[in-house]
């Protein structure tokens, strides 16, 4: 596990991160969110052992980082940002390189490195120098290069930037693969990720953290949560007064109307979900429901109020 | 051992760095090619009538001058540059192991260059019957020469991610490192400086220690010299990338 307490780190006067604490366990796929310059990067290069801190401790797996980098680091598999690799290696060359700073030596090294290769579907690239490869390939050399040891925790700073879709997606399976019992924090600006692949999520801003929740709970704290938009065939009636009366109801707004044909927009009071009574509202007035959707929420709202307002909200995960 | 294993594999990788590339290839030619340009055309090594090196092994030191920083430059600058300095540090790698596997490395490759002068103390013995002590001895101090400039780059390119400007820090240095001990040039001091100076700044420079293995005197002063040049400009390069400070 990783237990991270009062850390700081200042380049000069400015402060990049600023008395951060978290803890992490088993099993948890963590992403770690925040505007560009919010102190992502240099947070989990300080976990990583590559930049010291300027105060504070990092704890992976019971080992101090900043007095045992090397122990620590034999625990951690590290994605820099950029995925940078010496590019004048052949692929399954430079994760053989890798592989012997890691400790393998001969027959296991080259099992391990064919196994790896085999598990990250680099290869049919394994005889191709590093610096031939198209992003993808990059990104999952990258990613192999993380699991040759086989550590307990995966630091990845930006994993998916920079990929198309469908590059994206693959490197999201092969994370998704990876995270049973392992740690996996992942950095990102990327909201869409956090849903697919985390469990738990940490929002930086200015230095500081933020918030730490999971995907669910941040989706409801989105100012649109459980919204209700409803298209309802009403002869004759005025459906918005009527489910106006809806004691959960705060606000009805009419989007559409054509003829008997309305689309409306129910706001929760409390962000109550108003499904079920707007249904037997429709049903006693004989009224027909076409469509009901129910906002599930936006990381984006959530995201952007989180990193421009100044006051920490804290909830347990 | 493990601290072994990690020297070796990144002195491996600097050494196929080199292969991979045609730096190994334009260095070794232009090293030989120079080597036997100097020796032969400018030093009239047929002409002089000896059957030794010295019109050889004099021109080394103004050849590594140039071509060394060449060698060294990419060391740590492109490491740098392409981020992957990053990479190296944290896959439990100390400082220490990745700084002697480097330079390890490039001094076996200064080493297989300098091998490849053969044929010019082969034309000597053919010619007449050199000295093979002495020759040996000249070999001894040039590698040992090579090395320190080595260490002296390296600490150049560990200062900056442009290979540019770890060239001319590195060829400065090695210029300063080589004048202050250069005969014409202690000469010109002794003029108006009081001998025990002059005397004190030339036992920093590389020549009077080259030039007396050079004459076959094999001092273990002259070892313990060129190894504390080597291990304090490691030390440089080992404080200078202990320091990082983020980008």
């Amino acid at each position: 596990m990783i237990k991270v307490e009062h850390l700081v780190k200042k380049f000069g006067l400015r402060t990049a991160v600023d008395d951060v604490s978290f803890g992490v366990e088993k099993g948890t796929v963590l992403g770690f969110l925040g505007p560009n310059g919010a102190g992502k990067t240099t947070t989990i290069r300080m976990i990583a052992g590559y930049l010291p801190p300027t105060s504070g401790t990092v704890m992976v797996n019971g080992v101090d980082v900043v007095a045992n980098p090397v122990a620590a680091q034999r625990q951690i598999g590290y994605m820099p940002e950029n995925t940078p690799l010496y590019d004048d290696m052949t692929v399954s060359g430079f994760l053989r390189f890798i592989a012997e700073l890691r400790g393998l030596r001969g027959k296991a090294r080259d099992q391990r490195v064919a196994d790896i290769m085999e598990r990250c579907m680099l290869t049919s690239v394994r005889h191709q120098p590093v610096d031939t490869l198209s992003k993808g390939y990059r990104r999952r050399t990258g990613l192999a290069q993380t699991l040759l040891h086989d550590p307990a925790v995966l630091l990845l700073d930006e994993p998916t930037e920079g990929l198309d879709p469908n590059q994206k997606q693959v490197v999201r399976e092969m994370i998704e693969q990876m995270a049973k019992d392992k740690i996996i924090m992942l950095s990102t600006h990327v909201l869409e990720e956090v849903e697919a692949l985390c469990t738990r999520i940490m929002i930086i801003s200015e230095g500081r953290l933020k918030l730490d929740s999971t995907p669910e709970d941040l989706k409801k704290r989105s100012a649109s949560y459980n919204t209700l938009t409803l298209d309802v065939v009403a002869p004759g009636a005025d459906p918005a007064t009527v489910l106006a009366q809806i004691p959960d109801v705060a606000q009805v707004d009419v989007v559409q109307r054509a003829g008997d044909k309305h689309v409306l927009r129910l706001i929760p009071r409390d962000k109550q979900s108003l499904a079920v009574s707007a249904i037997e509202v429709a049903t006693q007035h004989k009224w027909l429901v076409t469509e009901l959707r129910a906002d599930p929420g936006r990381l984006d709202d959530v995201f952007r109020d989180v990193t421009t307002t100044a006051d920490v909200i804290r909830q347990s995960a | 051992m493990r601290v072994c294993n990690q020297v070796r594999a990144v002195a491996k990788r600097e050494w196929s760095a080199y292969f991979n590339s045609p730096v190994a290839y334009i260095f070794i030619i232009i090293f030989l090619a120079l080597a036997g340009f100097f020796t032969f055309s400018v030093s009239n090594f047929y002409e002089a009538g000896q059957a030794d090196l010295s019109r050889f092994f004099f021109w080394h030191p103004w050849l590594y001058l140039i071509l060394v920083p060449a060698v060294a430059m990419r060391l740590w600058a492109e490491e740098r540059r392409l981020g992957t300095m990053e990479l190296l540090f944290t896959s439990a790698v100390t400082p220490g192991q990745a700084i002697l596997g480097k330079w390890l490395a490039a001094w076996a490759f200064l080493a297989l260059a300098l091998a490849l002068t053969f044929p010019i103390p082969l034309t000597a013995a053919w010619l007449g019957q050199p000295d093979w002590g002495v020759i040996a001895a000249g070999y001894v101090a040039s590698l040992l020469l090579a090395g320190a400039y080595l260490a002296v780059g390296m600490f150049t390119s560990a200062l900056t991610r442009n290979q540019v400007i770890s060239f001319i820090l590195a060829v400065v240095l090695g210029l300063f490192l080589i004048l202050a001990g250069f005969q014409p040039v202690t000469e010109l001091l002794s003029q108006w400086a009081p001998g025990w100076l002059v005397d004190g700044v030339a036992a920093f420079s590389f020549m009077p220690h080259y030039e007396a293995m050079q004459r076959g005197v094999l001092d273990l002063r002259d070892f313990v010299y060129f190894g504390s040049v080597v291990g304090f400009m490691l030390f440089l390069t080992h404080l200078v990338l202990g320091n990082r400070s983020g980008r």
